[in-house]
């Protein structure tokens, strides 16, 4: 992939930060921004630059209609317009008037998802005969499914006998409509997604700091900010975003730079001080970081008084870092800490990104969660210029955590608080005994688990390919072949998945279905249908309500449980749920994202405007009613429960974790796999990767990490690069 | 006084429960979560039992073997059994065996307080808060595994 100066020609876009006045502007709330006069200059000083990628031999011209939508290669939320000719997906072209891109687009946007050549899509739905695969038609096929899960559920436990395993293609509207036909039609806690291999660390980092999920920032902080700190993220990857932190690098007053990574990574030639730490020692360094901090008395007292709970942990915790020890473990000089520190120490607004450096590694979430404690230290969060961005790997990332569909219950609800399941009951007019919140919702390699020891019986997985994308292809794909599990599989191609299905079901692709798409800095996009499904294909909104209506799921007054019939109305639906949380979208329209920028949650109807950053004035959603869980042992995942946590008062302040360093458990680069697959005598490396509970794993990741990196193999241990392998296509 | 024998009561489960966890780990190895876990777990136990030693050499003199209750040792876990259910079992031994341990070390407390040994009761103070968080990963695990092995799985 060409490097993207030189994919614009040289086209850099330069700027320098707003002025105070500006500045003080963009702390506002939206509706008093509203009020002030026009010369105060309100929007982002970013210039809009409009990228277009057009297929060979079209011009703009050539193009019929330009379709709003959204990427759907990554997480970032870039607003694109479709160009379409005769039917037919010719080119996109960035969307001047969005907040999150101005414009600009990745390059590999053009190949969206599901634009492969003719001929290879799935077109019509398939069913397994006599051990083959062989098409039928839609009612066939949905009559299938709907039998063999009217059978599992007739028993007692029947709801345990059915699973849910989604991707990262999914619309918003998709996966809330899904988490409710789970949830409180099938009432099994069994869903979860390949997006949570990527976004497990965020989101418990996020929930044990601040209480909620969603980021603090805003990408506009990186308009303001005078320090950016990349921890464990190679920036370039998110190019739009990165391209941003460029401009301002080219431009006036340039905010200094540091990445941490321990790969040679593209950010690492940019930035100011690079540290390479070894592998699985973040804590170390972030401890150092944050003893520097306090020792240099660079603490915001103030802030930390009034908004944080645990400084004096934290104090004892980082004493025992001085650069000098964290120097010897993380095995980069004592001196780059030094300046590191100095930087983080003076700076007055620090941007901070993290991803899969700090995430796929050892004590992944309690170093996520340090820094967090870096930006409340410094009273960091909730102004322009100082955001933190616990990024997400997958376009559906965010979204799909917020509705339930990985890892939590709907509307960012926590399933230990029995007022947030009655909410849910009253919602959807079910019993709240038939949410299941005896425990979190499964996570994936659970169900995988349970699959496996065949108490899982029906498992529908959509929009994923978890033969080729998860590690240990060959247990995973053990499992999906067994006799006992009915699979369906729901998708765009014939996957390696696919294969092995019991009924295979043909979906729509990008931009061939409508519905929203909700980015990492919590930008809420629309994307409209471009172009039709091939074939019978669908959209997988529409097979979920099919499979509504099929199965009969009721409330208890008899009704339908699913009343919503298409994205928009599954819009309004979710924004029923989304009502009063922190994720509040009910503010947000089809018809204001129709032919605007994106918006950001929360969004009232009384405001109008999205808030553009968390927590602002230091009040954070740690409130025992607000909170979205009540904490966990970030070294083992052992549940707090609700007793301890009210016990903490936290009363809207922020949790300061403190970690001493561990070395994973594992001997790191002496070759030795995780454990041997007793059957395959293969050995396992990652059947990990989606932690039980926030950590719970993550030592086991580490080790792995550091056993394909380091290259030390014993015999028959293939190394694996894992990180790739996460990566679905 | 006895209070050594507490102590290698204490010791020798302790050692028992680090060597319950690695079986654990090693009796399961499927489980996607019981590796990093039940390692770290059986790491920290071992250290504790280490811990406790200087304070069996320091009581040893005063007494004598001979004077050991009968029965103080009762083997808690033997072994770990497959499937679902098994693991539940598994667990639930272990959880009583990490009781065990604790309610010893709150016992070998009181005894250092009578004794005066500010160095013991803080070494078992320790323990008895790392045992805490272990009884509550257990309790969390077994309380996520138990709708499905007792009321789903076949």
């Amino acid at each position: 992939m060409p490097e993207p100066i030189a994919d614009h020609g040289g086209r850099r876009t330069p700027y320098g930060p707003p002025g105070g006045v500006e500045r003080l502007a963009a702390a506002l709330p939206g509706r008093l921004r509203d009020a002030l006069p026009a010369e105060i200059g309100l929007g982002s000083p970013w210039p809009v630059r409009v990228d277009t990628f057009l297929d060979e031999g079209v011009t703009e011209a050539d193009v019929d209609a330009w379709v709003q939508n959204v990427s759907a290669t990554h997480s970032s939320g870039d607003a694109l317009d479709i160009g379409v000719r005769d039917g037919r997906i010719v080119g996109v072209r960035g969307r001047a008037v969005d907040r999150v891109n101005h414009g600009r687009i990745d390059p590999r946007d053009r190949h969206g998802p599901s634009t492969a050549g003719d001929g290879v899509r799935l077109t019509r739905p398939m069913i397994r005969q006599e051990g083959r695969l062989a098409e039928c038609d839609w009612d066939t096929a949905m009559d299938t499914i709907v039998r063999r899960s009217k059978e599992l559920l007739g028993p007692p436990g029947g709801w345990g006998r059915l699973g849910f395993y989604t991707g990262g293609r999914l619309l918003l509207e998709e996966h809330y409509t899904l988490a409710v036909i789970a949830k409180a039609g099938i009432a099994t806690p069994h869903v979860d997604g390949s997006t949570r291999v990527g976004d497990a660390t965020a989101a418990a980092a996020l929930k044990a700091s601040f209480g909620a999920d969603g980021q603090p920032g805003s990408y506009t902080d990186v308009d303001h900010c005078d320090a950016i700190a990349l921890w464990g993220h190679d920036m370039a990857e998110s190019r739009v975003v990165w391209e941003r932190m460029l401009d301002r690098r080219l431009g006036p007053r340039p905010p200094a730079m540091i990445a941490v990574d321990s790969r040679d990574a593209q950010v690492a030639k940019e930035a100011d001080v690079h540290l390479p730490v070894r592998s699985g020692t973040n804590i170390a360094l972030m401890n150092a970081l944050l003893h520097e901090l306090i020792a240099g008395n660079r603490v915001d007292a103030a802030y930390v008084a009034r908004h944080t709970i645990g400084f004096a942990e934290l104090c004892r915790v980082v004493e025992a870092y001085p650069p000098k020890r964290a120097a010897e473990i993380c095995a980069v000089p004592a001196a780059l800490i030094e300046q590191a520190a100095e930087i983080l120490g003076s700076c007055e607004r620090l941007v901070s990104t993290l991803l899969p450096g700090f995430y796929r590694s050892n004590q992944a979430t309690a170093a996520a969660c340090q820094v967090n404690n870096l930006h409340l230290l410094r009273g960091m969060l909730g102004r322009p210029g100082a955001g933190v961005f616990q990024m997400t790997g997958r376009p559906a990332g965010q979204h799909a955590r917020e509705t339930g569909a990985s890892g939590d219950l709907p509307g960012m609800r926590n399933w230990e608080n029995p007022d947030h399941v009655r909410e849910l009951a009253e919602l959807w007019n079910v019993e709240p005994a038939a949410i299941p919140h005896w425990g979190p919702p499964t996570h994936a390699m659970q169900i995988f688990r349970y699959a496996e020891q065949g108490s899982i019986r029906l498992l529908w997985i959509s929009a994923a390919d978890p033969v080729v994308a998860l590690p240990h292809a060959d247990r995973v794909r053990r499992v999906l072949e067994s006799e006992e599990l009915f699979l369906v599989v729901q998708d765009l191609y014939l996957t390696e998945t696919a294969r092995l299905a019991d009924v295979v079901l043909p979906a729509a692709g990008w931009g061939e279905k409508p519905g929203t798409v909700t980015g990492a800095d919590r930008t809420v996009h629309l994307c409209e249908r471009a172009v039709e499904p091939p074939g019978e294909a669908r959209a997988d909104l529409d097979v979920f309500l099919d499979y509504a209506r099929r199965m009969d799921f009721r409330d208890r007054d008899g009704a339908p449980l699913i009343a919503w019939h298409d994205a928009e109305s599954a819009f309004e639906a979710w924004k029923a749920c989304s009502k009063g949380r922190p994720c509040d979208y009910t503010g947000i329209t089809y018809d204001r994202l129709r032919g605007a920028g994106g918006i950001q949650w929360p969004c009232t109807p009384s405001t109008g405007h999205g808030a553009e950053r968390l927590y602002a004035g230091g009040r954070f959603a740690t409130d025992p009613g607000v909170c979205q869980s009540f904490g966990h042992d970030l070294a083992t995942g052992a549940e707090w429960g609700a007793e301890y946590y009210h016990a903490r008062e936290p009363r809207g302040r922020a949790f300061l974790h403190a970690v001493d360093y561990e070395p994973s458990s594992e001997a790191i680069g002496d070759g030795r796999p995780l454990y041997w697959d007793p059957v395959s005598k293969q050995p396992i490396y990652s059947v990990a990767t989606v932690p039980v509970t926030p950590d719970a794993a993550t030592d086991a990741e580490a080790a792995e990490l550091a056993d394909v990196r380091g290259g030390a193999g014993a015999d028959g241990v293939v190394p694996v690069e894992v990180s790739q392998r996460l990566e679905e296509v | 006084m006895h209070l050594a024998h507490y102590l290698r009561l204490l010791h020798r489960s302790q050692t028992a429960l680090a060597e319950a966890f690695r079986e654990i780990r090693r009796g399961h190895p499927h489980e996607p979560d019981m590796y990093g876990v039940c390692e770290r777990l059986a790491v920290q136990c071992r250290d504790q039992a280490r811990w406790l030693e200087p304070f069996v050499r320091r009581y040893e003199p005063w007494t004598s073997p001979a004077q050991e209750p009968e029965r103080l040792h009762q083997p808690l876990f033997a072994g770990t059994r497959p499937g679902g259910l098994g693991l539940l079992r598994d667990l639930h031994d272990l959880y009583l065996l990490v009781t065990e341990c604790d309610i010893a070390c709150a016992m070998i407390a009181q005894g250092a307080l009578g004794a005066r040994d500010d160095e013991l009761l803080d070494v078992v103070r320790r323990c008895g808060g790392e045992l805490a968080v272990q009884l509550l990963w257990l309790r969390t695990r077994m309380r996520h595994a138990a709708p499905q092995a007792l009321v789903v799985a076949s």
